[in-house]
């Protein structure tokens, strides 16, 4: 069995006596057997001494027992890692950032502790997963809709504090931002609840966010300095109808007025879905099952990217393709759905050679076969379809062994666009990285693009330690160009962290003199997010 | 031969005893049913956008069916192997999401039709 680093082999035992005296000892796992169902199954460390893997796990079932455990670990200075469900696959898994720390597996505290349909909001424990919660509201009947990430395994208080993002309208698309109060479990033990909750009999704890004073809630993410027990999310109200309008623009660098219009509709909230932006002539970004692009193809999308943009736009106008075609989606009553893009397409038009594809509209609620049918998750229907991703299938007939998000923010404009795809595609051709040929950005943030790149996690270490070294460049690079990361996986955490650094690393000299002052025998979450307690603090890579 | 009443009290305790362990074995294939429908069904369910069904029919290639569901070949063991283990990108799953009595009512409705 693994100690905890800095524990005797003493203490830890009584602990872990005393952790199944508050839990019952079907619930603390010490066996190798059951402990390495808590590796990272995703690790780009897997099978090597850097890989990080706990000690034991420990799995309440209710916000006393968390208490309790949290106590013991605070005397004998045990650190505990808290997860929800687990299933952050790709931004860390179910693994703590030290080895020798405690899982602190919160799954057990299922409950949806309410649901108000009126008030459009939820209060949910952290083991409810998505399903779970799409579950509960679809067999009562009630008219909310989720609004759910890719993986619908995950957790809605797991996601949001990893701030994780969804697919329907901007006020529910950032989890953490649709979040309205939380129950915290203190290093000490001790119980606190935010916004209007830190009132006692408080009767609009999931109606107001800030409540009184600071508003605190925002360090509890992607941070250390809890364990969250309780969340409240706002739901969003069934709408009557969706729909969906394509623009099309002739050349390359139309991208530019496309994506400056498209930040006034949206900033506007004419459209209020989440935009796809795609090129019809780079067939990109391609279905998960395609095969690679032509070689020629690349040339000119190469050339393109290097600023020789003719090519590309005369190889388009030859297919009849446009270089650059934007999805907006709409939520809403019919008609009016249908206004707004009308008048969308007007403001559009401005764009020389601007064409339009009106999509279809779909009246809510769906039936069961067009649940099927349509993209769930802009449905806020939890699936796991993601995966197709990665997985064998025709054209990958030898899948590897999970993948790894390198996420940067970019700015929402074209320029932009044009100058992380020239970064990118240098730094795929220096490491021979499985970057696309143009990287097509996402629209999940109201205000910035999201570039994501998956690389491909192996059980084979030398292909990993190649990997790493290739995510640690473009980390290297892209801040250079002033481009950082929202959120990775434990093994980057550091990395990341020390790349937000204006002003001597202000930012995370003021996260740890926080740490000390909550949590100074440094408990909880060691290194999450780049964020060491005292005595670690000479650990951080 | 004369039957005695106790020899008919014995058939009868085998008959409610036999019924018993049937009533069991079919409670324990629903209760499989469930936890196959709330964990794997994501995946390995029928129709489009199963990662899991996508991925075996590239794997056998029609020699077995894609959906677990349909298939006659699996065992216990296999089944276990599967879940506490993972393959590929499908991690495995913890006791915390499929308890060991879960999973092995999802072994008896996997296995409920073996060959």
């Amino acid at each position: 069995m693994r100690t905890p680093a800095g524990v005797s082999a003493a203490d830890f035992s009584t602990a872990l006596t005393q952790f199944e005296a508050a839990l019952g000892r079907e619930w603390v796992f010490t066996s190798d057997e059951d402990v390495d169902l808590y590796r990272d199954a995703y690790s780009p460390f897997w099978g090597e001494p850097e890989e990080r893997k706990a000690a034991a796990a420990l799995a309440p079932e209710n916000v006393e027992q968390v208490q309790k455990i949290v106590r013991i670990a605070n005397h004998y200075k045990i650190p505990l890692y808290p997860i929800s469900t687990g299933r952050n696959l790709g931004y860390g898994g179910s693994a703590p950032n030290a080895s020798g720390n405690v899982v602190l597996d919160l799954k057990r505290m299922n409950r949806v502790l309410e649901v108000n349909e009126n008030n459009a909001y939820a209060l949910v424990e952290p083991g409810v997963s998505y399903f779970d919660l799409y579950r509960h509201i679809d067999e009562r009947g009630l008219k909310v809709w989720l609004d759910v990430p890719d993986p619908g395994w995950g957790s809605p208080m797991g996601n949001s504090l990893d701030r994780g993002g969804g697919y329907t309208t901007h006020q529910f698309r950032n989890h953490f931002d649709a979040h309205c109060g939380m129950e915290i479990v203190l290093a000490n033990g001790e119980l606190l609840r935010t916004g209007m909750g830190a009132m006692p009999g408080s009767k609009a704890w999931q109606q107001y966010k800030t409540g009184f004073g600071p508003a605190i809630d925002g360090i509890f993410s992607q941070s250390n300095f809890g364990i969250v027990t309780k969340m409240g999310f706002w739901l969003m109200p069934q709408p009557d109808a969706y729909f969906t309008g394509s623009v099309l623009v002739p050349r390359h660098n139309d991208l530019i007025a496309l994506v400056e219009m498209l930040n006034l509709l949206e900033n506007s909230r004419v459209c209020n879905g989440m935009s796809d932006l795609s090129s019809p002539a780079m067939g990109l970004p391609a279905p998960y099952d395609a095969p690679p692009a032509a070689p020629e193809l690349v040339t000119l999308i190469n050339k393109a990217i290097d600023g020789k943009t003719d090519d590309l736009d005369t190889y388009a106008a030859s297919k009849g393709r446009a270089v650059w075609s934007a999805t907006l989606k709409f939520y809403g009553p019919a008609k009016a759905i249908i206004a707004q893009w009308e008048y969308a397409k007007e403001k559009f038009s401005t764009i020389p050679g601007a064409t339009f594809v009106d999509g279809e509209l779909i009246k809510l609620p769906l039936t069961a076969e067009q649940k099927e049918k349509v993209h769930k998750v802009e449905f806020g229907i939890p699936s796991l379809s993601i995966f197709s991703m990665g997985a064998r299938n025709a054209n990958n007939p030898t899948p590897g062994d999970g993948h790894q998000w390198f996420s940067p923010i970019i700015p929402r404009n074209g320029e932009a666009v044009f100058e992380a795809n020239r970064i990118f595609a240098a730094a795929g051709r220096d490491f021979g990285l499985p970057v696309p040929p143009f990287s097509i950005p996402f629209c999940f943030w109201e205000r910035s693009f999201l570039f994501l790149f998956g690389f491909p996690v192996t059980h084979d270490v030398e292909k990993n330690k190649a990997t790493r070294a290739a995510f640690k460049h473009l980390v290297e690079i892209a801040a250079e160009h002033g481009f950082g990361e929202y959120r990775t996986a434990p093994a980057y955490q550091d990395l990341i962290m020390s790349t937000y650094s204006f002003n001597n690393h202000a930012l995370l000299r003021f996260h740890e003199t926080l740490k000390d002052a909550v949590d100074p025998n440094g408990i909880i979450s060691p290194g999450r997010y780049g964020i060491w307690p005292k005595n670690l603090r000479g650990a951080r890579k | 031969m004369k039957i005695q009443p106790r020899t008919v009290t014995a058939l009868l305790l085998g008959f409610c005893a036999a019924h018993g362990a049937l009533a069991d074995d079919a409670a324990q294939i629903e209760r499989g049913h469930e936890v196959f429908q709330k964990w794997c069904a994501p995946c390995h369910g029928p129709g489009p956008g199963k990662p899991g069904t996508t991925a075996l029919a590239a794997l056998y290639k029609g020699a077995k069916p894609a959906p677990l569901e349909e298939r006659t070949d699996l065992s216990a063991d296999f089944i276990k192997l599967y879940v506490r283990h993972g393959v590929s990108i499908m991690a495995p799953f913890r006791k915390t999401e499929v308890s060991d009595a879960e999973l092995a009512a999802l072994t008896a409705y996997l296995t409920r039709t073996k060959r």
